[in-house]
């Protein structure tokens, strides 16, 4: 295939992907509204299903919630199914790009990298811990990233500026879209937790929600495995890859120094929970901040700001493309300010 | 601040809290006060968070060091608060005393919170894992049977069976009613290990701003012009506060060739890729001549210093015979790109030897000119539309009179110094101009002289650094990673089982666990507490159990 007819089919892609997540949603959006009989009855039901054979608990309540169980069931298959569609879509990205490279060379790509991710974690997590009812969420949240980069953020495949290309963009940016989706699970299970522990709901969504308790750790569990990954994104590959692009490991630039501050806030999150014995709802509140600062520097930075080398937002590409290239010209214009008296460039 | 003292020795590691301030303090009381409260860890954590607020000013208000032009600006357009701003050192935020003074105090809360904890983790790994407690039933998690064997024997297999479980085990045969095991020792260690770390990095840090450089030389093109390795030759230097010049490694280097590739298609025609300077390099005077490619993200390292490729312009050749018909001045002039993308550039030519009257030229280079139009079709400005130079042209007006270089001063080249000199009309009362393409000369009014542009060399932003420390740095990040590996992830907790004969003749196994994980994360204890029951119960002990039995004591 041609480089083009791979990008039309990595978009054909992405919007099956998007709407085999659409679906799935609406099979947990079903599942959730069969559930209108209190949770506790639902759960004794179920309890005496699994054993197999003669339930004792209420025929209809049992039907009902064998009903929902297939619903739920044909969420996470569909959402599984779909993740299986995203990745193909996201490898086309990469090859219809001349010459081929990873898929995350600017928003629109790193937003269908990164939902990739979340919903590859909530499908892994699932084989192994009972969080199946954060499919509604997680597929929400999904669909919508995927609109948004879809409607707001664009962009055509373009070839790499050279300050890109180097194979520090597949570990730094592999591990920092990685931790991100983490944090984002983590930051709905926060959320979460901090309307359950408010409500005492019977039905519905919340009510098939875990306890609290058990919230608040699945969250923990998130963020220690973001944490160590976040700090290998920002703290080392950011630095090795930095000092060999543009000459110093640190250089304070607004995507460093929001990077820095999520790491100083969940580590404070981590440092909190470990020392304080901050649980519940301060420590909730806390991981919230650290994701309203992590989106911050995906969305805010990339839009708002002109200073960041980072900028790889739509309306910023041209203007900087060769800022970005070779760090620039502009700016040796006002570095060589002072120069001594000679009248001659230096032989 | 003793009936803090029971607490502090059943927790000792984590509970460090800030204390109320009591009243009539002598001065050591009053300094053993404040030690606790800036080592506390709950000022660890506000220090934590208001590190994070006070990164915040920084990435919003333009910074000194990162980007002074943005700066000039921002003190143009708001010439009231400037003056406040500066006091409050927000144009240098990560350098302000502010600043400093957070990650200071930081630090020291750190230290201060380390020592004891090194002590304090010193005698736990060497102390016997604790006596069980009395009721083993009151436990988190705890689990009992009975069976039909001696209790010693039963302590015995369990001794062993946790021993194979990888836990230190405290029981001595007979003489006790209980076996007492714990493991997981690793997971304070990988505490200290991160916070030594975090001051690790923070020595390369300092070592790279306080004894390193970073200075910056614009370098033409071509054998003849060179670089070598000394403070004089830099354009721009910014060395650290220690900074010795004897540490410069003596290299020089000239850039032989520069390669760029110009898009010409797709949505992003006109940037510039593969940017590639070829250099000929000598690591000291008459050493071997090198050969090296220089390009973005390909950084050249001689000793402990780095060059580096960070920009690239035009220098048109130009040749000024003065009114005398001298050679008055030949050669390359850098000119300054101010439109990163089309390279439209900035640039003067002194001539201050020309007689009878100096000659300065100040003006424009476009490297592909064209004239801009506007909606109507009218011609408007002159523009350059491309990067590469397709059709370069200069565009540049005249001056005489004293261009202030007489004097020996320090002037810039890229700047004209018009205070006593004026510029050259035309009859109708017009600037003067020039436009000329490669090759083109023209002859100056009022017999000045003429002026040639001979054509194009390139030149390059070199930026070269030396950051001692920086592996120190890396070194302490890797380590501290580690360390966090090992203290969210290890699980440490304690066992104990303990068995006793019953009045019907019977023994009762009782089994206890406690989970000390301290993030919060307290694992399902139960599934252990079963594997464990069910080896007990296994009159043959497993294989598995057999070999790992004769294991090390895991610490």
């Amino acid at each position: 295939m041609t480089d083009a007819q791979w990008e039309v089919f990595s978009y054909q892609g992405v919007i099956a992907a998007a709407v085999l997540y659409f679906l799935a949603m609406l099979a947990y959006f079903f599942e959730l509204a069969s559930l209108r009989t209190p949770a506790k009855e639902v759960e004794l039901a179920t309890v005496a299903e699994r054993p197999g054979g003669s339930s004792s608990a209420g025929v209809e309540s049992a039907g009902e919630s064998r009903r929902s169980e297939v619903a739920g069931r044909l969420g996470l298959v569909l959402t599984a199914f779909a993740v299986l569609v995203h990745f193909v879509a996201l490898v086309a990205r990469g090859l219809a790009a001349d010459p081929n490279r990873v898929p995350w060379g600017n928003m629109y790509e790193f937003t269908i990298a990164g939902t990739f991710v979340v919903a590859l974690i909530f499908v892994l997590a699932t084989l192994r811990i009972d969080i199946e009812w954060l499919g509604p969420l997680v597929t929400t949240f999904v669909v919508a990233a995927l609109m948004a980069a879809f409607l707001g953020l664009d962009d055509a495949v373009l070839p790499l500026p050279d300050a890109l290309n180097s194979p520090w963009l597949v570990i730094h940016v592999v591990s920092a879209v990685i931790s991100t989706g983490a944090f984002t699970i983590g930051a709905l299970l926060s959320g979460l937790y901090l309307v359950k522990a408010r409500s005492s709901a019977t039905t519905g969504y919340l009510a098939r929600v875990p306890e609290p308790k058990v919230l608040d750790r699945l969250s923990y569990r998130m963020h220690a495995f973001g944490f160590p990954v976040w700090t290998f994104a920002v703290l080392i590959t950011g630095p090795i890859w930095a000092h060999q692009a543009w000459g110093a490991y640190w250089n304070w630039d607004p995507k460093e120094v929001w990077a820095f501050i999520t790491w100083v806030v969940y580590a404070a999150y981590l440092h909190a929970r470990a020392t304080a014995g901050w649980r519940g709802r301060n420590a909730a509140v806390l991981a919230l901040v650290g994701a309203a600062t992590l989106w911050f520097n995906f969305i805010g930075i990339n839009f708002f700001s002109s200073s960041s080398q980072h900028s790889y937002a739509e309306g910023a590409a041209p203007e900087m493309s060769v800022v970005l290239g070779l760090a620039g010209p502009v700016e040796a214009a006002q570095e060589v300010g002072v120069v001594v008296g000679a009248d001659h460039p230096r032989p | 601040m003793t009936d803090l003292q029971p607490d502090l020795r059943q927790r000792p590691s984590d509970d460090r809290q800030a204390t109320a301030l009591p009243y009539d303090l002598t001065a050591r009381e009053l300094a053993r006060w404040t030690w606790r409260q800036v080592t506390s860890m709950r000022t660890a954590l506000v220090l934590l968070l208001l590190l994070a607020l006070a990164s915040i000013p920084g990435s919003v208000i333009p910074q000194d060091n990162i980007d002074s032009l943005a700066v000039s600006q921002w003190r143009d357009n708001h010439p009231r608060l400037a003056p406040v701003w500066d006091r409050l050192d927000l144009f240098n935020v990560y350098g302000s005393v502010w600043f400093s003074a957070i990650y200071i105090l930081l630090m020291i809360s750190l230290v201060g919170c380390i020592i004891p904890r090194l002590f304090v983790y010193a005698r736990a790994v060497r102390a016997k894992p604790p006596k069980a407690p009395r009721h083993l039933s009151r436990l988190p998690e705890s689990t009992s049977y009975t069976t039909d064997e001696d209790p010693d024997v039963v302590l015995a297999r369990a001794a062993r069976v946790v021993k194979g479980r990888r836990f230190r085990v405290h029981y001595v045969e007979g003489r006790s009613d209980a076996v007492a095991a714990e493991r997981g020792h690793l997971r304070e260690a990988g505490n200290l290990v991160f916070h030594v770390a975090v001051i690790i990095v923070l020595v390369g840090v300092a070592a790279g701003s306080l004894f390193g450089y970073k200075g910056g030389v614009i370098l033409l093109n071509g054998d003849d012009y060179g670089f070598s390795n000394n403070l004089t030759q830099y354009d721009d230097f910014a060395p650290g506060a220690l900074f010795d010049p004897d540490v410069m490694e003596p290299f020089s280097f000239s850039i032989t060739d520069f390669d760029v590739d110009w898009l010409t298609k797709g949505e992003r025609a006109g940037m510039a890729r593969e940017f590639v300077a070829s250099l000929d390099y000598e690591t000291e005077p008459g050493g071997d001549t090198e050969t090296y490619d220089l390009k973005v993200n390909h950084p050249l390292t001689i000793g402990g210093t780095d060059v580096f490729l960070i920009g690239h312009g035009y220098a048109p050749v130009i040749t000024i015979r003065d009114g005398e018909g001298e050679v008055t001045k030949s050669g390359p002039v850098v000119f300054l790109p101010t439109n990163a993308q089309t390279f439209e550039s900035f640039g003067v030519v002194k001539a201050p030897f020309a007689r009878p009257e100096q000659i300065g030229l100040e003006g424009a280079f476009y490297p592909t000119f064209a004239m801009g139009r506007d909606a109507d079709g009218n011609l408007t400005m002159p523009a350059s539309v491309w990067g590469d130079a397709l059709d370069p042209l200069i565009s540049m007006s005249l001056w005489t009179g004293d261009l202030g270089l007489q004097d020996g001063s320090a002037s810039s080249v890229y700047v004209l110094d018009k205070a006593n000199a004026t510029q050259v009309m035309k009859a109708d009362g017009q600037p003067f101009r020039m436009d000329l393409r490669p090759g083109e000369s023209v002859t100056l009014p009022d017999g000045l002289g003429s002026v040639t542009f001979e054509g194009l060399q390139r030149w390059n932003k070199i930026q070269i650094s030396r950051t001692p420390g920086k592996l120190v740095a890396l070194a302490g990040v890797v380590l501290a990673l580690l360390g966090l590996l090992g203290s969210l992830f290890v699980r440490p907790r304690r066992l104990w089982v303990r068995a006793r004969r019953q009045a019907d003749g019977t023994t009762l196994v009782e089994l206890g666990r406690l989970d000390r994980s301290s993030g919060g994360d307290p694992e399902d204890g139960e599934a252990e507490l079963a594997a464990i029951v069910a080896e007990l119960q296994d009159p043959t002990p497993t294989r598995t159990s057999r070999t790992s039995s004769t294991r090390e004591d895991e610490s």
